[in-house]
């Protein structure tokens, strides 16, 4: 029994030095962001700044474009998770639910377009939005992003677990196919909805590779690009970096926090799944 | 049974299909097939004259030392992360298994990395690795006399990244191995109890061979995402200095959206897709999810 609880400790004592080295670096940031003196690199490194102050957090929007970034950002994630909840349960139902040539090799193509590494996009998909006249703009940010292959799959596995005889009632009443996906299969899918809607809005909120490319002008760029471009300008002023780095990261630990169940449930299944 | 004529089904089957279709050919199947042809061409985004000049570029590619340098960082950054990272998620879901409490808090802090934009958390890392910084300071504080600056020292700045990367991303997958570890069913462990076998032994002898799905999932995972590091480089080090840290998809970028060579960085993408293919494949053949 001693043995037991001894061990219990030291498996406690894992975790919290664990803790400490997983959580330490965003307490430090927040830290120095509320710091009033420039130079945060005083050693002995202290946990709480000295002088203590809001200003970072008004100068963000005062100094710097984050306004501007923060707009971007909401109206490339907003677009692109309403898109994807959509257009992947529409798809989704189709695949899982309608009969009609070509589903097994269309879904097929789509299921081996995910072993295709990202990186030999970019050139093509570049290439194509100039031809567009859509580079630097709203368009060449949010268009590659409209529908996501993996959340297709999500939405189609989800709705074959529904029982046939849902639908069997609704079309011998003559309901159309859009209508029994709209009135019948949405609503009972909130579940997997809220999971594209999440895994998306976190994806696209977090984006970095795409923006880089398409965005060249300082008001074109999101906030992780914004924030990425002071690092080398303002290596001098970490406490209002830091600011802008802690409200950037403030929306995906929220919904993180809210909606814990859905990424614990997601890994684990995707895990079971290998 | 279908109770609509089968006609009616096929109309509304591609009325939905047409969009996503439509977005994912645009954006995926057409770029593929492009990508390979471009990369036979001399495709200059600035110059209008865009000669075909067959494997040139792949032969350019393999005589050009920055990008065999390139090819050596991602395979080090790779082989350093990913047995690491895959060790340490499978240890700290180990000890979360063991019914502690307080469960639920520690499994928030360890997923909070990952959930954080690569842009914020390499940020903040810059700020650690910095000569004044809190890895000079801790290390200093524990008696070692470190003064050097990580990230602009050719010898430290890959290994510095790596750490960061095994930081962010060993929380998530401590998570699958947790939901692995959770379908072990009890009476496994019971017996091996009754048979007098200790911690340690049941962690090697049924925790390990049991979780080797979700081990397979991890490491394909954790594969694929090396090797197309590029967020933690291009904030922390631009490749630098003297192209210590330049890795495979850095090359890729830079070749491609700075000098806009097209068909040179297409080749270059197409090199790390195919060496990502092979990787995997030779995973799948001699390191299956199933065995025994």
């Amino acid at each position: 029994m001693k043995a037991l609880r001894l061990q219990k400790i030291l498996f406690l004592a894992v975790l919290g030095v664990m803790t400490l080295i997983y959580i330490g670096p965003f307490l430090f940031s927040l830290s120095i962001s509320f710091n009033a003196d420039k130079n945060v690199f005083d050693w002995p490194i202290k946990l709480l700044p000295e002088n203590f102050t809001l200003d970072n957090y008004k100068n963000v929007w005062k100094d710097l474009p984050f306004g501007k970034w923060l707009f971007n950002s909401v109206l490339v994630t907003t677009i692109q998770t309403f898109s994807n909840v959509f257009f992947s349960a529409l798809a989704g139902f189709t695949f899982a639910r309608l009969e009609f040539p070509g589903r097994k090799i269309i879904f097929t193509l789509l299921l081996s377009s995910l072993m295709i590494p990202g990186i030999i996009l970019l050139v093509p998909k570049f290439i194509v939005l100039n031809e567009l006249s859509m580079i630097n703009s709203y368009g060449g940010l949010i268009l590659p992003g409209l529908v996501g292959v993996t959340n297709i799959f999500l939405m189609k596995q989800f709705f074959e677990t529904i029982p046939k005889d849902l639908e069997q009632a609704a079309l011998i009443d003559g309901c159309s196919y859009f209508r029994l996906f709209w009135q019948i299969f949405l609503p009972i899918s909130k579940p997997a909805l809220a999971a594209v809607a999440i895994y998306t809005f976190q994806g696209a909120w977090n984006e970095f590779l795409w923006p880089v490319i398409v965005s060249y002008t300082e008001d074109m760029y999101t906030l992780p690009l914004g924030m990425a471009s002071l690092r080398h300008e303002l290596l001098t002023d970490w406490p209002l970096l830091m600011a802008g780095t802690i409200l950037i990261s403030l929306p995906t630990l929220a919904i993180f926090i809210i909606f814990q169940r859905y990424f614990v449930q997601g890994v684990a299944s995707s895990g079971l799944k290998g | 049974m279908t109770i609509k004529p089968k006609n009616e089904q096929k109309i509304w089957a591609y009325t939905f299909l047409a969009f996503p279709l439509l977005l994912l050919s645009i954006f995926v199947f057409f770029p593929i097939a492009f990508a390979f042809i471009v990369s036979f061409f001399d495709w200059n985004l600035l110059i209008p004259d865009k000669p075909f000049v067959g494997l040139g570029n792949y032969i350019e590619l393999f005589k050009d030392p920055v990008f065999v340098k390139a090819i050596k960082n991602t395979v080090i950054y790779t082989l350093g992360v990913v047995p690491v990272q895959t060790f340490l998620s499978l240890f700290l879901a180990f000890i979360m298994n063991q019914k502690l409490r307080g469960r639920a808090f520690f499994r928030t802090a360890f997923y909070i990395p990952a959930i954080t934009s690569s842009v914020v958390t390499s940020i903040i890392f810059v700020w650690i690795y910095s000569k004044p910084g809190l890895l000079n300071y801790l290390l200093s504080s524990a008696g070692v006399d470190s003064n050097i600056d990580w990230l602009t020292n050719p010898s430290t700045v890959l290994p510095a990244i790596m750490m960061l990367n095994v930081w962010t991303t060993s929380g998530y997958f401590m998570v699958s191995f947790l939901a692995g570890l959770q379908n072990i069913p009890a009476s496994l462990y019971e017996a091996a109890r009754i048979d007098g076998a200790s911690q340690w032994k049941q962690f090697w002898k049924i925790m390990v061979p049991m979780v080797r799905p979700v081990t397979y999932f991890v490491v394909v995972m954790s594969l694929i995402g090396c090797f197309q590091v590029f967020d933690q480089i291009f904030v922390m080090s631009s490749g630098g200095p003297d192209n210590a840290s330049t890795t495979m998809s850095y090359f890729v970028y830079q070749n491609s959206f700075k000098y806009f060579r097209f068909g040179f960085g297409a080749a270059s993408a197409v090199v790390l897709a195919l060496l990502i293919f092979t990787v995997t494949a030779v995973q799948k053949k001699y390191f299956p999810p199933e065995a025994y």
